[in-house]
């Protein structure tokens, strides 16, 4: 007779936002794996319709309340590159500031908060906050610090309103940034202590094999801009993002999953980010990622963590950089005039590549908008890793592979509160 | 008395912005040295945000199962809130957590008061279902109440001097 058993749960802790996963096993066998995704970026698609181009920052703000920036700057970026303007350095460099302290906030907010407990046998933060309490405080000044360098330069730490079209509404001049140099310095402390602290968790030996992408510059680690590289070639424009990469129905699935074009799955995010721009990274970030045992590659998705503490060290680092180097610009932003057609535009979400493309009429009215978060573009390699990981595990009991699901699916960050609906897991058996 | 009101919620997620849509019903309305904060999402922030403050009372929406736009209302001063009943929500470290994750610091104000409105939708959308729209009024009323009372546990002794 075969086995079967359904396992449920009503939702899916720690992974930021919601979810919903369905594993089904056939005599051990993995019949069917489907991460379910729920996509608020298409409601905000259909909003900005019939909208003005100058709406568009602020509105694809609002997506999500742990990545507002990378909305903001992939949104501007787009429209930008449509209307032939590259805004001036300085407030470029500013935007790249802002974005610091999103990645601050938000790997600090992952590392401690949703996935450090995993490494470590608790339930969650609280319970390792009661052990580990030193830890944790850490974990919430760093988040505190990046939360700071939002308000301060993006207007808000939620939803910053400060970033327009063409530059930013009000510059910050370099004595009100003088203010973040000490906690900075602080939290970059801390960012190292987080390194040598993650690099001595447990690892599972685990590899992924898929194509690793994320933007890269040549003189810098890409954060706000860069061209959509891979470890296998790649090398396009954001603008080509479209001749290269592909959303389609999986059958029994109810989601888009994000492919390249004859190639397949992909994987964007901390792994990729590092994989193809460790030499960019800050002397001090690069000597943190190698006293932590990282190797010029990594595609080990639990040590993903300790490459977000590398991130961490080099967000740090390159926003002190940025403040010691910031020279207010003449004025806050550039005259924007729309012009009809369709721009372009990526940046580095905390999670991995986000992608917005506008289409416009010629008095700016927005008529068209794609946006491809970086958990979409993820889900089919989260999928295969799960379906190896229940594969590989079949024999534990119920409650232990859903465990491990749940640590596989944190592994990849997945903003799911901008990409997913209710988060519930449920386990089949026959 | 210095008192702290967030409310949580995504005011795109239908009934989940019923946390702000009281916040608003309460602007103008609160006593002096009552702050009114909106918290957007990740409500680990909120330990800030009720640093100092002697009480802090948070309006959220929740998925219990109860008929949309019923009202919860649990004190969380001295004990954890029931399991799950805040978890339904669009937050990455959801509400519940927030405060246990406080009182393992030391970081809760001395009184935590928390309302749950329950929602009924919770897609994508700008709109209150009109249960929870009704239920926004009753429950600024239960925090407007639960203000005052507040303030007379801080003054027991209030006889003229």
């Amino acid at each position: 007779m075969p086995e079967r058993r359904t396992i449920r749960t009503d939702y899916l802790a720690r992974v930021e936002g919601e979810g919903a996963m369905t594993v089904r096993l056939e005599n051990g066998r993995v019949e069917h794996v489907e991460l379910r995704i729920f996509e608020p970026p298409r409601f905000f698609e259909a909003l900005l319709r019939g909208r003005s181009f100058r709406e568009a920052p602020d509105l694809t703000a609002r997506i999500c309340g742990i990545c507002p920036v990378a909305y903001q700057t992939s949104a501007v970026n787009a429209i930008e590159n449509l209307c032939g303007v590259e805004v001036p350095e300085p407030i470029r460099l500013l935007r790249r500031l802002l974005y610091c302290g999103e990645w601050i906030e938000s790997h600090a907010l992952h590392v401690y908060m949703l996935h450090a407990p995993d490494f470590l046998g608790y339930a969650g933060a609280v319970e390792l906050a009661r052990d580990e309490r030193a830890a944790v405080e850490r974990g919430l000044a760093l988040k505190k610090t990046g939360n700071a360098v939002m308000a301060l330069v993006g207007g808000r730490e939620i939803h910053p309103i400060n970033v327009r079209v063409g530059g930013f509404y009000r510059v910050p001049s370099r004595r009100e940034l003088q203010p973040l140099v000490e906690p900075l310095e602080r939290a970059r402390e801390a960012a190292l202590e987080t390194v040598r602290w993650t690099s001595g968790f447990d690892f599972p030996a685990r590899e992924v094999e898929c194509e690793l992408v994320a933007l890269s510059e040549r003189d810098a680690y890409a954060i706000e801009r860069g061209r959509i590289v891979s470890d296998r070639g790649l090398d396009i424009s954001p603008a080509d993002y479209d001749e290269h990469f592909e959303e389609e129905h999986v059958e029994r699935s109810t989601a888009l999953h994000s492919r390249l074009r004859e190639r397949g799955t992909y994987l964007c995010g901390p792994l990729a980010r590092y994989t193809l721009g460790r030499d960019r990274l800050s002397p001090l970030a690069r000597e943190a990622a190698r006293e932590a045992g990282l190797a010029e590659t990594c595609r080990d998705p639990f040590r993903s963590i300790v490459v977000r503490s590398v991130e961490l060290v080099y967000a740090c680092d390159e926003a002190l950089r940025l403040i010691d180097a910031y020279e207010e610009p003449d004025a806050p932003a550039v005259e924007v005039e729309p012009v009809a057609g369709t721009g372009y535009g990526a940046s580095e979400a905390p999670r991995g590549l986000l992608y917005h493309r506008y289409r416009l009429d010629a008095d700016g009215t927005i008529l068209d908008v794609k946006i491809v978060p970086p958990t979409s573009q993820n889900q089919q390699a989260i999928e295969d890793d799960l379906r190896d990981v229940v594969g590989r595990n079949a024999h534990l009991d119920d409650e232990r592979l859903r465990s491990l699901c749940e640590q596989t699916i944190r592994n990849y960050d997945p903003c799911i509160s901008c990409a997913t609906h209710f988060l519930t897991l449920t386990m089949e058996r026959r | 008395m210095k008192a702290v009101v967030i409310g949580v919620g995504n005011p795109f997620r239908g009934d989940d912005g019923a946390g702000l849509a009281v916040l608003e019903r309460l602007e103008g309305r609160v006593p002096g040295g009552v702050e009114l904060v909106a918290c957007e999402h990740e409500p680990s922030g909120m330990m800030d945000a009720w640093h100092g403050a002697e009480a802090v009372l948070i309006v959220d929406a929740v998925s219990s199962g109860a008929a949309p736009g019923a009202l919860h209302r649990f004190d969380a001063s001295a004990e954890p809130l029931p399991a799950h009943a805040f978890r339904a929500s669009t937050h990455a470290f959801a509400v519940d957590e927030t405060i246990e994750l406080a009182r393992a610091l030391d970081r809760l104000p001395r009184r935590v008061l928390v309302y749950g409105v329950e929602g009924g939708d919770f897609e994508a959308g700008e709109e209150l279902t009109p249960a929870v729209e009704a239920a926004v009024e009753r429950t600024a009323a239960a925090v407007l109440s639960d203000l005052a009372n507040l303030a007379k546990e801080e003054r027991p002794c209030t006889s003229a001097p």
